[in-house]
């Protein structure tokens, strides 16, 4: 199944290796959306509809969390799993994250094989 | 996992902390680069003109560093986005800061209570040599030099006690 996702972080260098690793991982994407903060992800889900958004934690503007809060506002995010890639590794951040409705934690640096064991199972619905 | 206070209480200070800010480096450059980081021998160029900085604050404060040429942070960027060496352009600046973000990170989340007790800044890159960085550490400085495909790259934790 091919699907659409949004890829959140204020570094452009890491949304493009993060599409790269969902591809590595043998994730078939139609399209990729791509935004440099919460702000711009919500910007970008006004007009538009995905199957998944991965974000990081720490950005400028409105960072990750702030986001993930704001989506069971917005129409085209309903139901679509959130998965956080970032340097944040405490144990705080990641339950404060799915306690906000994300779905899965990957931590930098990660490899394209983590990608796949956290988000295959959030897009079959099994996390 | 020890905690910063044990780490701190330990003989030799910061300067206890070398193997697990060399861990974080090798880690990151392994699994983001799918490189490995060899040895110093100590005798490599030392001229470095590009330096990518993080902030830290909190449990710890102070500044990570990492320095290299601007050949290896060219070969650093395309082995990141998995380009060609010809196809590397702006995003140098973002993929050093990026380096030094996931290192510092990677070093905090291996000391105890550091994860969540220490915050990171956004990156800092400066490119050139003639300056001086004055980053009011009152410690003396942890530091690593290493080899990226045999060019030296000096990895930096100056210390704000």
């Amino acid at each position: 199944m091919s699907i659409k996702a949004l890829i959140v972080d204020d570094s452009s260098v890491m949304r493009k290796i993060v599409e790269r690793s969902l591809r590595q991982a043998g994730i078939d994407l139609s399209d990729v959306f791509q935004a440099g903060n919460g702000a711009e992800a919500l910007g970008v889900l006004k007009d538009t509809k995905v199957d998944l958004i991965l974000c990081d934690i720490n950005m400028p503007v409105m960072d990750g969390l702030e986001f993930i809060k704001q989506l069971p506002g917005v129409e085209n995010a309903k139901g679509v799993p959130v998965v956080m890639i970032t340097t944040e590794g405490s144990e705080s951040h990641v339950v404060q994250a799915l306690s906000c409705g994300a779905r899965g934690y990957i931590r930098k640096p990660f490899t394209p094989e983590q990608v796949k064991e956290h988000v295959v199972p959030v897009l079959a619905g099994k996390s | 996992m020890k905690s910063v206070s044990e780490l701190l209480a330990t003989e030799g200070g910061h300067q206890s902390w070398i193997p697990l800010l060399d861990t974080a480096a090798r880690e990151v450059f392994e699994l983001m680069l799918g490189c490995h980081l060899t040895a110093s021998t100590g005798t490599e160029e030392t001229k470095l003109d590009v330096t990518a900085m993080v902030g830290l604050a909190g449990q710890l404060c102070g500044v990570l560093s990492v320095r290299c040429n601007e050949k290896a942070a060219a070969l650093m960027t395309s082995k990141m986005l998995g380009v060609t060496l010809d196809k590397v352009g702006p995003e140098i600046a973002d993929a050093l800061g990026e380096i030094s973000n996931m290192v510092a990170g990677n070093f905090k989340n291996k000391i105890a209570g550091l994860a969540e007790g220490c915050m990171l800044s956004p990156p800092t890159v400066i490119t050139g040599s003639d300056y001086n960085l004055h980053s009011m550490a009152d410690s003396p400085a942890v530091e690593i030099r290493m080899l990226f495909e045999g060019m030296p790259i000096v990895i930096s934790l100056e210390i704000h006690t």
